[in-house]
C-alpha cells in the first residue's frame, strides 16, 4: 500500500453517511452487494463506473452522521483504493482505517484535481502527484498507529497485541 | 494543571488520574452496545475467529431497534442472526415488546451509568453523555474488537466548554438548544473534540432534555457530549440503575480549547432547515412553508416527556387534513406510561398514527417514509437528503412542541399559534 495509481472521482462537501449508503441497504452485509447503493442519491450506478485502484476526492466534513460501516465498506467493494478529503467526520474516520481504507486530508489536492485526473499517492513520503497537470501536494504521513490498523486491519492488529493491549 | 471530567473518566480507563489531549490509548469498556443494522457486520467479523477468548462479550448489549417490528425479509434474518448470537453467548437482547430507541430505553434500564466508559455502534450513543459518562460512537469493527479485547483505541479529544445562562422560555427546550449551539459552532469546530456543557440554564434543564443535548453532539462531528452531574442526574440513576456508578467533575483549572457562552433567556424555538442539523433559524424568520408529514419520536425527543409536551399542544384539536403525523413513543414504559396518562388517546383522538417504538421513520427505514417533494417536521436529529425518504423530500427539524403545533396547522407553527 505504500503507492497507488488511479483516476479521481469528485464529490462536494458534507458527503453525509445517509448519501453514501442510504438506509435501504443497511440490512445488506455482503460488500459485493453493498456497493449498488454507493452514493445512490447523488450518482446512480457509480460503482459500475469505477474501476480498482481508483481514487476518490471529498470536500469537507466527508463521511458525516452515523456509525454505519456500511459507508467505507461500499467504498472500498467498489474498487476506491483511497479517499482523499478536506476534513473527515470521526467515526468514518476511524471506521475506514479499522477496515483497511486509507484516508488522506488533503485540502490542496482536493482544491488542485478534477473529476479524471490520474493521481498518484505515496504513503510513504507523504505525497499526491497530480499526472494529468502535473502538480504536486504533500501530506503529513500518517501516524505509526492509524498506518499499522489500516495495513493490518484493526481486528488483526488486536489478536497480534494480545498481550500489550 | 487539572483535568477534565472526560479526561478523568478516560484516565480511569487506563489506570491513571488523567490523560493528555492528542494521546492514543486503549481504553477498558464499561458497556457496549450494538443493534440490528451494526451487529450483523461485527457477526461477520467474529465468526471467522477460531480459538479467540471474547475477553469483553458480558459487556454487550444489544438492541434490535432500526427496523422494528421487523420490515422485510433481510431485516428479520438480521434480527434471527442477533437472537441466535445472544443466547450462544449468554448476551441480553431488545426485541419485539421490549424494545426500544436504544438511546432512550438503556438509561431508563439502568445499564449506562454516570463514569463509564460506554461504545456503542450507533453514532447516536454520545446521548449518555447527560449521565456524566464518556459515551461516544463507532463502527461494527471496533465493536468487534471491543468484544474481543474488552478494549476501544481512542484519541484523546480536546474539550470546547459551553456555558449556558438564563431560564429558557416556554416553548424552548433541550432541542432548541442544542440546535443553536451546532450553528454557532459550525460545521467543523467540533471535529474530534468533546462538548462539555455547563453552566446555570442546565439546573432548568430535566434528564430527557439533557439526552437530548448530548445525543445531538455528534451532528458537529464531536466524539462526545458530557454533563456534569449534579441532583437531577442523581436522582434518575438511584431510581434505575443495575451497575455501580461514579461522579466526575472537572477541575477548575481544567484546561479547554475554547470557551464559549451563550444567554439562553432569550433563545426562541429553533428549525433546522434542509439539508443539516446545523442549519437552524428562528421559528419567527421562516415564513409559511407548508408540510406533509410530521414525525414525533426518536432518540433525540421521544421521550415521555416529549410526548406531553406535544400532547399539551394538540390536546382537543385534529390533525389537518393535508398531512399525517406520526408518534411513536421511544420505549415499551414510555409508551405505556403515556397510555395510563391519556396521552395516547389525545394523539389518536386527533389522527394521529401511534407508531411502536422504532427508529424507522427517522431514518427512512420503515413506517413513515416520505414521497419526493414532500415535506416533514420532524423532532429527530438528521435532516440530510433523503435522511427519510426519497432523496427530493426535505425534513425540518425541531421542538415537540413546534412539530405538534404543525401538524394542526399544516404548515411549520410556534405552539402559539394553535388556538
Amino acid at each position: 500500500m505504500i503507492k497507488i495509481t488511479g483516476k479521481a472521482w469528485k464529490v462536494g462537501d458534507h458527503i453525509d453517511t445517509d448519501v453514501i449508503i442510504p438506509a435501504p441497504y443497511l440490512n445488506i452485509t455482503d460488500p459485493s452487494k453493498l456497493k449498488e447503493g454507493l452514493f445512490e442519491p447523488i450518482r446512480k450506478n457509480f460503482s459500475k463506473m469505477v474501476n480498482a485502484g481508483d481514487i476518490l476526492l471529498g470536500g469537507k466534513n466527508f463521511g458525516c452522521g452515523s456509525s454505519r460501516e456500511h459507508a467505507p465498506l461500499a467504498i472500498k467493494a467498489s474498487g476506491i483504493s483511497c479517499v482523499i478529503a478536506k476534513s473527515f467526520a470521526r467515526i468514518f474516520y476511524r471506521n475506514s482505517f479499522n477496515i483497511g481504507l486509507p484516508l488522506i486530508i488533503s485540502p490542496q489536492a482536493v482544491d488542485g484535481s478534477e473529476e479524471g485526473d490520474l493521481l498518484e499517492v505515496n504513503f510513504e513520503e507523504g505525497r499526491i502527484k497530480n499526472l494529468t497537470k502535473n502538480s504536486e501536494f504533500s501530506f503529513p504521513p500518517l501516524e505509526k498507529f492509524l498506518l499499522e490498523i489500516s495495513s493490518e486491519g484493526l481486528i488483526n492488529y488486536i489478536l497480534k497485541r494480545k498481550n500489550e493491549i | 494543571m487539572g483535568w477534565t471530567i472526560t479526561e478523568k473518566i478516560l484516565g480511569s480507563h487506563i489506570g491513571k488520574e488523567g490523560v493528555s489531549q492528542g494521546e492514543h490509548i486503549f481504553a477498558d469498556v464499561d458497556f457496549m452496545l450494538a443493534n440490528d443494522i451494526t451487529f450483523p457486520l461485527s457477526i461477520n467479523i467474529l465468526k471467522e475467529l477460531k480459538d479467540v477468548e471474547f475477553k469483553g462479550i458480558k459487556k454487550l448489549t444489544l438492541v434490535a431497534d432500526h427496523f422494528t417490528p421487523n420490515k422485510d425479509v433481510r431485516s428479520a434474518e438480521n434480527v434471527k442472526l442477533l437472537r441466535e448470537f445472544s443466547r450462544k453467548y449468554g448476551i441480553k437482547l431488545y426485541e419485539g415488546g421490549t424494545c426500544g430507541v436504544e438511546h432512550c430505553l438503556l438509561p431508563e434500564e439502568g445499564l449506562v451509568v454516570p463514569g463509564n466508559l460506554i461504545i456503542g455502534a450507533d453514532s447516536h450513543t454520545c446521548t449518555y453523555g447527560a449521565l456524566g459518562a464518556f459515551s461516544t460512537g463507532v463502527g461494527s469493527t471496533d465493536l468487534a474488537g471491543a468484544i474481543i479485547s474488552g478494549k476501544v483505541w481512542l484519541r484523546v479529544p480536546e474539550t470546547i466548554k459551553i456555558e449556558y445562562r438564563g431560564k429558557p422560555q416556554k416553548w424552548v427546550y433541550g432541542k432548541d438548544i442544542i440546535l443553536m449551539t451546532l450553528k454557532d459552532l459550525g460545521e467543523e469546530s467540533g471535529i474530534y473534540r468533546s462538548l462539555e456543557f455547563s453552566g446555570e440554564t442546565i439546573s432548568y434543564l430535566d434528564m430527557p432534555q439533557r439526552f437530548t443535548i448530548c445525543n445531538m453532539a455528534v451532528e458537529g462531528g464531536e466524539k462526545n457530549g458530557i454533563i456534569q452531574p449534579d441532583k437531577i442526574t442523581e436522582a434518575y440513576v438511584k431510581e434505575r440503575a443495575k451497575r455501580t456508578w461514579k461522579f466526575y467533575y472537572s477541575d477548575s483549572d481544567a484546561k479547554y480549547a475554547e470557551v464559549r457562552t451563550y444567554d439562553i433567556s432569550k433563545l426562541t424555538p429553533q428549525v433546522a432547515l434542509p439539508h443539516s442539523p446545523l442549519n437552524s433559524v428562528s421559528i419567527f424568520e421562516i415564513s409559511k412553508i407548508e408540510i406533509d408529514q410530521v414525525f414525533i419520536g426518536s432518540c433525540t425527543n421521544g421521550w415521555y416527556e416529549d410526548l406531553r409536551i406535544a400532547a399539551e399542544v394538540i390536546k382537543g384539536k385534529k390533525v389537518n387534513d393535508n398531512m399525517r403525523l406520526i408518534v411513536a413513543p421511544a420505549t415499551y414504559k414510555i409508551y405505556l406510561q403515556a397510555l395510563k396518562d391519556g396521552i395516547l388517546e389525545i394523539f389518536a383522538s386527533a389522527g394521529a398514527i401511534i407508531s411502536p417504538p422504532t427508529c424507522g421513520p427517522c431514518l427512512g427505514g420503515h413506517m413513515g417514509v416520505l414521497a419526493s417533494g414532500e415535506k416533514a417536521v420532524s423532532t429527530t436529529n438528521r435532516n440530510f437528503i433523503g435522511r427519510m425518504g426519497h432523496p427530493e423530500s426535505e425534513v425540518y427539524l425541531a421542538n415537540p412542541a413546534v412539530a405538534a403545533a404543525s401538524a394542526v396547522l399544516g404548515r411549520i407553527a410556534h405552539p402559539d399559534e394553535v388556538k
